[in-house]
């Protein structure tokens, strides 16, 4: 049975668990959840969306992207979402006409700095920035775009040097999603910001190639990359998937769960399945990247047996 | 006959206008007249427009002369400075010169009169009385002392210390810290380097005091790396107070224990943001974290933490030796004490100023400093730092105290005055204010990284009258998002020079 692609629900920030429930008021719905949760996984829990860039359910969150903000009754100012825990009997708005005019004034900056050729990145059709843009009703860059603006990073060369994916800098919004998910998902720590201010990129060691740095290839930065800025190579060739299909890395024993995100029969990309459970939607270089063999004349499909080591190998019926 | 006594700053703001000079002038000068002098070196009295300033121990006091130039010097000694005769740089008694003596100098009543590393004369001017009566009655004295003094920070969030304080104490951590932010940055101002350069162990008391109220066993002063003669002042003081007994173990025979270590800052002013401090502390970037948890829950090596600035934890001996109504019956509605002003940019008698809250920026500006060095009219004041708004004549008299400024929509930070005559085009100090924002962004949240180069870029079309109309608006927006948006008071605070000089000046912005 397949499966039309479908996007895996990202609750913004992770579980948190905990006997003491707290219950709350979120845009006039009630809402209980464990202590310690998020506002932002809490509005989630009760169907509403919080704008995000910068917060994914997979690594901590962060407060960077000043998106997710809220008014909160009797609180001053616009907290974050993301980084605000929940508390008993508070009452949380996620759209208000302030908080539009917020939101739609941090796209305008996001986008001030960001090539607006859409249509044709590889990333159409998949792009948590893009989608963001339509989600606070962005209509007009008063800043201008890239060079029109004035500083702007939409001439960054990008990074190919990695076999597997590639770094377009001109792209990166500088949500340390990438850096984080290193750190955080697959411990490796080869990913930083370097520059401060608005010279912040991310980078590689200090400011090496991809593959000169201490870079694993795990593919935890790409699958936490809201944008085209750190992107499959088989996406960038192929385009987007159109189905998937759950499946088992057929490599070693952990038996990591993998969506196989398809065209037809052609594999597009192995995406580590969030819903794994010996992998909770992480995997190493071999299962994300290395499933070339997958359409090999040579691979073995079905079950094979043999009644002694003389003896050849027989499907097994 | 007893050898005359002469004082002179060591304080490098003395250092720099000359002071070391003039100190070897006059021991040249004694030695080739046959005159027994002894130069001490102690602290500034914060008057730079007087320094090199030179006092001489007399019968009635300490006689000044300023500012002593080389020449100056054997004309003082012809003139029998000595004896504290008149000389055309003659003062009088300092204590008298309008400019102190209007003071009320309370945190800072040492400066100026002791030898900086003198344990003697920090004990001899009421040093150490503060901790030993802390050390007698603990924690929960402490804690309601300062509750009740009603210190509030000084760095420029102006949040009540005592309250800080209490949570720390409250909050369960095997370890936990006192962190003294002494990454002065703001333009302007040099509050925290006096203290560290001319009165350390005020600081080291006021750290250890924090200690015992909220169990901590270790603190960290995190200093400005420019401020070099602060750090080696810092240290030497930590190892002397070591020796006497007043910090490392078992202080004073107490039981008690507590240990400083100083970090020199990184060089980067978002990191005097108490949680991007945290960060560089740690050995990391420095980039601000997102609160909660607050640093008092969850600070410094994510145990509960105070942090503090240096006038801050400065002013708790003295709240704790006299008690908290003796402080809080200086300064008016919620803001009590004293607030360290210091004076700078195109003013006459530039200079530390200290008195309580509730005096106007006019007596400030006139009173003490004397109107502008230029002669020229005065047209804007900046009061609290480069993220502090200009303050227009019309709001000269409103008196300086945290609720009035805060409904202005100013602030007065840590105490940084700069003062510009008319010659300033504030469309430029708006664009200033943007790029110092896009230069010390630490880059984390959107508003402040995008957000700052953004302005600079709007500013300059302003400038440019280019479509001026449309950008002033969008500079507007632009500041809307940046106050409302930004993760920390860099980003959020930007806008408050940039809008008060775009609304109490628009002749500025809109001249070709």
């Amino acid at each position: 049975m397949l499966n039309h692609i479908k996007h895996d629900i990202d609750h913004g920030t992770p579980k948190r668990e905990s006997a003491e429930e707290v219950s709350l008021t979120i845009d006039g719905y009630k809402v209980h959840v464990p202590k310690g949760t998020s506002i932002m996984r809490a509005a989630m829990d009760a169907g509403i969306k919080v704008p995000k860039l910068c917060a994914t359910d997979t690594i901590e969150p962060f407060g960077s992207c000043r998106l997710c903000l809220v008014e909160i009754d009797g609180r001053k100012g616009f907290p974050a979402s993301c980084t605000t825990p929940v508390e008993s009997d508070m009452v949380v708005r996620t759209q208000t006409d302030s908080l539009q005019q917020l939101r739609k004034g941090v796209m305008e900056l996001y986008i001030s700095d960001h090539p607006l050729d859409c249509l044709t990145c590889s990333a159409n059709g998949n792009c948590e920035l893009q989608d963001m843009a339509g989600v606070t009703g962005l209509r007009n860059v008063r800043y201008g775009v890239g060079a029109q603006a004035g500083a702007h990073h939409c001439d960054a060369k990008k990074d190919e040097s990695n076999p597997y994916f590639t770094y377009d800098p001109s792209k990166c919004i500088v949500c340390n999603r990438c850096v984080r998910a290193c750190e955080e998902t697959q411990g490796t720590f080869a990913l930083t910001i370097s520059g401060r201010g608005f010279e912040s990129r991310v980078s590689p060691g200090q400011d090496q190639p991809f593959m000169d740095s201490e870079c694993v290839s795990c593919g935890a930065c790409v699958e936490a990359c809201p944008t085209a800025t750190l992107q499959e190579k088989s996406i960038i060739s192929l385009g987007q998937p159109e189905h998937s299909l759950i499946t088992t890395c057929a490599y070693c024993g952990v038996g990591c769960g993998f969506k196989a995100e398809m065209k037809g029969n052609t594999v597009v990309r192995m995406v580590p399945w969030k819903e794994g459970k010996a992998n909770e939607g992480h995997s190493c270089v071999k299962g994300r990247f290395a499933w070339g063999y997958a359409t090999h004349q040579d691979r073995i499909k079905t079950p094979m047996i043999r009644e002694s080591i003389s003896d050849p190998w027989q499907q097994v019926s | 006959m007893n050898v005359t006594q002469i004082f002179i700053s060591c304080d490098s703001a003395a250092v720099a206008l000359g002071a070391d000079v003039i100190v070897e002038k006059i021991n040249a000068e004694s030695k080739s007249r046959g005159i027994d002098v002894k130069v001490n070196r102690n602290s500034t009295r914060g008057m730079f427009w007087l320094e090199p300033l030179v006092e001489v121990q007399t019968s009635s006091g300490r006689v000044a002369y300023g500012p002593i130039q080389s020449a100056d010097v054997s004309d003082l000694f012809d003139c029998g400075f000595l004896e504290g005769h008149s000389h055309i740089k003659y003062l009088g008694l300092t204590e008298q010169i309008p400019y102190l003596a209007k003071q009320q100098r309370l945190t800072f009543s040492r400066m100026g009169v002791t030898k900086p590393l003198s344990i003697l004369d920090y004990k001899s001017h009421g040093g150490f009385l503060g901790l030993k009566k802390a050390l007698q009655n603990g924690s929960e004295f402490i804690l309601k002392e300062l509750l009740d003094s009603g210190l509030r920070g000084r760095g420029g969030a102006a949040f009540p210390a005592g309250v800080k304080w209490k949570t720390v104490q409250q909050t369960e951590g095997e370890q936990k810290f006192v962190v003294c932010n002494a990454d002065e940055g703001d333009s302007g101002t040099y509050s925290d380097r006096m203290t560290m350069e001319g009165d350390p162990y005020m600081l080291i008391e006021g750290m250890v005091i924090a200690g015992l109220a909220v169990h901590a066993t270790r603190g960290y002063i995190y200093i400005r790396s420019e401020y070099l003669q602060a750090i080696t002042v810092m240290q030497k003081a930590l190892q002397l107070a070591t020796e006497s007994g007043f910090l490392g173990e078992n202080i004073l025979d107490s039981g008690k224990s507590f240990f400083i270590e100083i970090r020199k800052a990184a060089g980067s002013y978002v990191c005097g943001e108490e949680t991007a401090m945290l960060e560089s502390i740690e050995g990391k970037r420095g980039v601000v974290r997102a609160k909660p948890p607050l640093p008092a829950i969850r600070g410094l090596f994510g145990c509960p933490t105070v942090i503090n600035n240096v006038i801050t934890l400065a002013s708790v001996p003295l709240i704790i030796a006299n008690g908290a109504d003796y402080y809080k019956n200086f300064g008016m509605g919620r803001s009590k004490g004293t607030l360290p002003f210091q004076l700078a940019g195109n003013v006459k008698y530039a200079g530390l100023v200290e008195t309580a809250f509730g005096l106007s920026l006019r007596q400030l500006i006139y009173d003490f400093g004397g109107g502008s060095r230029s002669g020229r009219p005065i047209k804007a004041v900046q009061v609290g730092g480069p993220l502090g708004a200009y303050i227009p004549e019309s709001q000269w008299d409103a008196p300086l105290e945290y609720e009035t400024y805060a409904a202005m929509g100013a602030v007065l930070g840590h105490g940084g005055i700069v003062v510009h005559d008319d010659t300033v085009d504030m469309s430029k100090m708006a664009r200033y204010a943007m790029e110092f924002c896009s230069i010390e962004s630490c880059g984390k949240c959107t508003p402040c990284r995008i957000g700052s180069t953004r302005g600079v870029e709007v500013i300059d079309r302003i400038i440019n009258n280019q479509e001026r109309d449309q950008q002033i608006e969008l500079l507007r927006d632009l500041c809307n998002t940046m106050v409302n948006g930004s993760l920390c008071a860099m980003g959020s605070m930007t806008p408050y020079p940039v809008l008060s000089a775009l609304n109490h000046y628009s002749a500025d912005f809109t001249s070709d």
